[in-house]
């Protein structure tokens, strides 16, 4: 069978931060060995709360930041191994969308220079194709041709984020990364949006690594999810099992916690105790133990290893003890 | 003594600007009863938030003010109150919490110190009583070892932990009244649970009444008894939660709840969407103002204003209201 448009084999990004009120240096593990792949014409889910490390790893994928190790490849090529003349080639075909489009679109710029940009610094096609096909784009995004004349301020925020999209789509990209990208949009316009970059997936060659803290969100757009915990993937797997029947603790904690409006079910009882440790401190054995209300003994020691739940080309991965067949419950 | 707290009629709020002036809260009326609690939904620019600053005395000058209405606390009217007494009023018998405690606490302050502070100023206790009093309310708030805690910076303590701070600070006198604004928004999922539960224990243990503000229907849905839908400074709908949630009668309530994104047991392949934006507070319609959204609104939606009236167990203000069974009604 053909290749995952994106392949990401245990890649890890670490930090060297001065130790807090002491001398020397200490790593802080912001990715750590992260591994999974997204198909052509699918999402993957990144989710996670603030500090688990998913917009770092949108940004090691890009090689935005250089990752500390592991592989990344994109249709067959490894990203991680291009210098830096081929890898500016091969951000074309990587895009970003980020959560606050204002502070991503130049207020200088009317928006058919700003959605123009990167084909200008692309030398895509000459100056005609690139105008037409900004105003094509815009279209695509909802915006309509009366935009392209116009500046950023005088759209609201659901317009802007459309038009920070439709810069993304400029040069054909194969992979979208969306970073929280309607998270600071209001409720009545976050779904037009979502609808949008859920389309995005209906040509078959576009992938799309989708970031969010907003699960309900991610299972519209993702067929596949991946939940982070402290730098690590916890638990991956078919968005509709991960949801439906996390495997993971902490994924049950992060189901659990979520508003549901639905008036008249009690509340108490459901909010996971304590808080997330610090990076440059993670508790031994599974970093969650503190706070899993299912924790063993062994948890407190053993780091888990990666368990596959299932057989079929799904694949559902945990890491967590309570599915390890020779040790769980 | 009367079992309504609040009782807010007819409250204008008017912003100048450089375009002009604009009208951001539009003859708003509700009431909340003594130890309930109140949600106030809407996204951004809705007018929510203005709304509770002017109950506060606390709009920004020169730019807001009351331009017309009254809000009558505890049986005394607080619009055109004079400065000392609503300061008087404020941290004592109303409290406010915000989205962002770092903006509300000050910096170069230790907690211990800034929620004493209060305690002695409205309660008139000693300096080591209102230590002991603050450290008691650090400990109801759920943080962890109060007596280490209450010496530490603002910038010291997660989020979770400063908003419980800001809360413990709010509610160190046992106000009547604690507003909330959007107070758990800037948390992760599982703080904002967390949080959210001490609200609302706290609020039964004090018998505080409570107005939480949030675009976050889901956070009403658990935590109010009552909830009021805002739309371009205009209350469009108001009623118990249950009735809100399970038979939305103004479409825009309607709409918002299909629109929200929630976890399904098999999740559509598209989510249904609410045409259009908001409009500019300067540009809103002179008839309904969700009429230019709204797929049920008619000729006399755009020439007239639509009121509260009563609809079984709910106030709207939409002359096609959902969820009608009577004659060729829409559903």
């Amino acid at each position: 069978m053909s290749q995952p448009l994106l392949r990401v084999d245990r890649l890890s990004r670490h930090f060297r931060v001065r130790r807090q009120g002491g001398a020397g240096r200490q790593i802080l593990r912001a990715v750590d060995e992260v591994s999974f792949s997204v198909e052509r014409g699918r999402a993957f889910g990144l989710v996670g709360e603030s500090g688990c490390g998913k917009s770092t790893l949108a940004r090691a994928l890009l090689r935005l930041i250089e990752p500390t190790s592991g592989r990344v490849w994109l249709s067959g090529e490894e990203i991680t191994a291009l210098d830096r003349r081929a890898l500016k080639r091969a951000r074309r075909r990587m895009q970003m969308i980020f959560q606050d489009p204002f502070a991503s679109l130049s207020p200088r710029r009317t928006v058919a220079q700003i959605v123009r940009e990167p084909m200008d610094a692309h030398h895509f096609g000459d100056r005609s194709e690139r105008a037409d096909r900004a105003a094509r784009l815009l279209e695509r995004v909802g915006l309509g041709a009366a935009a392209l004349d116009r500046f950023p301020h005088e759209f609201s925020g659901g317009q802007r984020q459309r038009i920070g999209i439709a810069r993304a789509l400029a040069l054909e990209p194969s992979l979208i990364v969306a970073d929280e990208a309607v998270s600071a949009l209001d409720v009545s316009v976050q779904s037009q949006v979502l609808n949008l970059l859920a389309s995005l997936k209906q040509d078959p060659g576009v992938g799309l690594v989708f970031i969010s803290h907003d699960l309900a969100v991610v299972q519209h757009i993702c067929e596949t999810v991946g939940v982070m915990y402290l730098g690590r993937l916890v638990e991956t797997g078919p968005a509709d099992r991960v949801l439906s029947a996390p495997a993971h603790p902490y994924t049950r904690a992060l189901l659990d916690a979520v508003p549901i409006p639905e008036p008249g079910r009690p509340i108490g009882g459901r909010a996971l105790a304590g808080e997330v440790p610090s990076p440059l401190n993670p508790p031994p054995g599974c970093p969650f133990h503190p706070r899993c209300p299912k924790a063993l003994p062994i948890c407190a020691t053993r780091r888990p290893s990666t368990i596959e739940l299932t057989e079929d080309s799904q694949a559902h991965r945990v890491d967590c003890h309570l599915h390890d067949p020779e040790i769980g419950a | 003594m009367s079992e309504r707290l609040l009782e807010v009629e007819d409250l204008s709020v008017e912003f100048a600007t450089e375009g002009g002036v604009i009208r951001a809260v539009e003859e708003v009326s509700f009431g909340i009863d003594r130890g309930a609690t109140l949600g106030i939904v809407g996204e951004s620019g809705c007018g929510k938030s203005v709304t509770s600053l002017a109950l506060m005395g606390l709009l920004p000058r020169p730019a807001g003010r009351v331009v017309g209405g009254s809000v009558r606390f505890d049986g005394a009217e607080l619009i055109g109150l004079d400065e000392s007494r609503l300061r008087k009023l404020r941290g004592s018998e109303i409290s406010m919490v915000f989205q962002e405690p770092l903006t509300a606490l000050n910096p170069v302050y230790t907690i211990g110190r800034q929620i004493a502070e209060v305690a002695r100023r409205h309660l008139g206790l000693s300096r080591s009583r209102a230590r002991e009093r603050a450290i008691e309310m650090l400990a109801r708030v759920g943080i962890p070892l109060p007596d280490r805690r209450i010496d530490e910076y603002p910038h010291e303590l997660s989020g979770g932990m400063r908003q419980r701070a800001m809360i413990a600070m709010a509610l160190v006198c046992r106000p009547k009244l604690l507003i909330a604004d959007e107070p758990t928004t800037a948390l992760d999922v599982t703080t904002q649970a967390q949080v959210l539960e001490q609200i609302v224990t706290l609020q039964r243990e004090f018998g505080t009444a409570v107005i939480l503000i949030t675009h976050d229907l889901g956070v009403v849905a658990e935590t109010c008894r009552d909830a009021l839908v805002m739309y371009c400074g205009e209350i469009v709908e108001r009623a118990a939660t249950e009735h809100l949630f399970n038979t939305p009668r103004h479409r825009y309530t309607q709409r918002l709840l299909e629109a929200m994104p929630r976890i399904r047991s098999r999740p559509l392949t598209s989510l249904p969407v609410i045409p259009g934006s908001v409009p500019e507070p300067d540009r809103l319609p002179s008839g309904c103002r969700f009429a230019p959204r709204c797929a049920h609104s008619g000729s006399r939606c755009e020439l007239e204003r639509p009121r509260l009236q009563r609809l079984e167990d709910s106030d709207v203000a939409c002359f096609y209201p959902a969820n009608v069974e009577a004659d060729g009604a829409a559903t």
